[in-house]
């Protein structure tokens, strides 16, 4: 459990930080018309670098901090950004996928889960909003300018993470190949 | 091994999302000085500062970013600004002549009043933050109870109307848009020809979510004559059981479009705010001046 805890400390200090830049910095640029969401992107991150456990425990935390910054209903972004870090890392889990675009192709899926689930959740909450075309040109925008940063921000977290992230059979049997060790194939 | 990391992942997971759907149903079920809200406004409370420093020192982020944008929209706006000039020349010789008229009839009958936003003391606050879906149109500044904003105070810019006061704490304050999908506004048209039988009309001014540069007039009769152009301002009623929150005479924004739907009474007027909701940096309060009104007052949109 202590070996735990210096991940714990920079998980929170993350996500801290996100909601901070995103609230105070990010919100006020538009781009496309939209503003960027940094928090289902770094969510996302850690799901694929930490796994389930982490990736959902990071979304509901960021989305409750979300939720209570900005006064919106409490719970909501929780909820959402919790299935983002959970799929995410199951992700990680169960296909563990290597190519370095992998965090663009999920970051994009991440935001849009994020943005068709805050719209789902609006309407079964009782927002009276028409499916306008321009409500999904928004989404859209914001799937594509999101896309765009999901790489930096991936890169950004796992270099924030990475000194304490528990060590992986798996990642060090990859790089025991990349780096000179014999494949089995060559064994062979 | 493996089964118990299973057991341990779906444990977490369901602890999570129930813990979330009672954070949900507690909030929808309290009222707004419950002890979820109250949570929340502290934690407004001591993140304002903190937003407010991490928004001072990332302004200069914010510049360089918003400079490549200002420099891509730049054509367009000055295209545009040279076709507002001219309009708007047009409207000012138009304007003083109308204005000469107007005081003349003023001083005809003797109507004297003064500006409405003279009652009010305006706050003038920085916005410290802003909530970043689409579903949520609000900002949070940095002036609060201890200044004397309260609920529902209206917030304007230099442009015009830009929202009102939804939550207070000791030094910040939410504010919610007139973008807002809660958000309702009695206004009235004022066009540029007195004469104009649009002149006067009344309507609510709503919006649609995610559509933050079109507002709606709605209530609108088909047989009021609106046109591109046609100012709106709040109607602001001074009734003793209605009494809006809106002093009359704040811009709201300009026509852009008229539907008409084939089978309603009413027609659906596109506006556009005059202020820049995207962009604000600084608003007022218009808080009750000393000779104002009451502090908590409420009433109708």
């Amino acid at each position: 459990m202590s070996a735990l805890r210096p991940l714990v400390l920079r998980l929170a200090l993350v996500g801290i930080g996100t909601v901070l830049v995103q609230i105070a910095a990010v919100s006020q640029i538009s781009l496309l018309g939209v503003s960027a969401d940094l928090a289902p992107l770094v969510v996302m991150s850690v799901g694929l670098l930490c796994g389930s456990v982490a990736g959902a425990g990071m979304g509901f935390g960021v989305g409750l901090f979300v939720d209570t910054a900005l006064l919106q209903t409490l719970g909501v972004s929780s909820l959402i950004l919790l299935a983002v870090g959970y799929g995410a890392g199951r992700l990680r889990e169960l296909r563990d996928p290597a190519h370095g675009l992998t965090p663009l192709a999920v970051g994009a899926a991440a935001t849009a889960l994020a943005v068709i689930g805050f719209a789902l959740m609006q309407f079964l909450l009782g927002v009276d909003a028409p499916v306008s075309l321009l409500l999904i040109r928004d989404m859209l925008a914001t799937v594509v300018v999101n896309g765009a940063l999901a790489l930096p921000v991936y890169g950004l977290v796992r270099r924030l993470l990475l000194p304490v992230l528990p060590d992986d059979p798996r990642r060090r049997r990859r790089r025991a190949y990349v780096t000179g060790g014999l494949s089995p194939i060559s064994r062979a | 091994m493996y089964k118990q990391t299973v057991r341990r992942r779906r444990a977490v997971l369901a602890l999570l999302v129930g813990l979330s759907l009672v954070l949900l149903t507690a909030y929808f079920g309290e009222s707004s000085g419950g002890p979820l809200h109250a949570l929340q406004r502290g934690a407004m409370q001591v993140l304002a500062p903190i937003q407010e420093g991490t928004g001072t020192a990332l302004k200069p982020f914010r510049d360089f970013v918003g400079w490549f944008g200002d420099t891509l929209d730049a054509r367009d706006e000055r295209d545009k600004l040279r076709e507002e000039r001219n309009r708007l020349r047009d409207e000012a010789i138009g304007a003083q002549a109308a204005q000469r008229e107007n005081q003349q009839l003023r001083r005809m009958l003797a109507l004297n009043r003064t500006g409405e936003l003279s009652d009010f003391e305006p706050v003038t606050s920085r916005v410290i933050g802003r909530s970043p879906t689409i579903w949520y149109a609000t900002l949070t500044i940095d002036k609060g109870s201890v200044d004397g904003v309260r609920v529902n105070q209206p917030v304007v810019n230099g442009d015009g109307l830009v929202g009102k006061v939804t939550a207070v704490s000791h030094g910040a304050a939410q504010v919610t848009l007139i973008t807002d999908h809660t958000s309702g506004v009695s206004a009235k048209v004022v066009t540029p020809l007195v004469t104009s039988s649009a002149n006067g009309v009344t309507g609510l001014v709503q919006t649609a979510v995610g559509r933050p540069s079109d507002l709606l007039l709605d209530f609108v009769s088909r047989r009021s004559r609106l046109q591109k152009g046609d100012r709106v301002v709040t109607a602001g009623s001074r009734s003793n059981q209605l009494e809006s929150l809106f002093p009359p005479g704040i811009p709201i924004g300009t026509v852009t479009r008229v539907d008409e739907e084939e089978l309603s009474q009413y027609q659906r007027v596109h506006i556009r705010p005059f202020a820049d909701l995207r962009r604000l940096e600084f608003v007022q309060v218009l808080t009750p001046g000393s000779g104002g009104g009451d502090e908590d007052r409420a009433g109708s949109p």
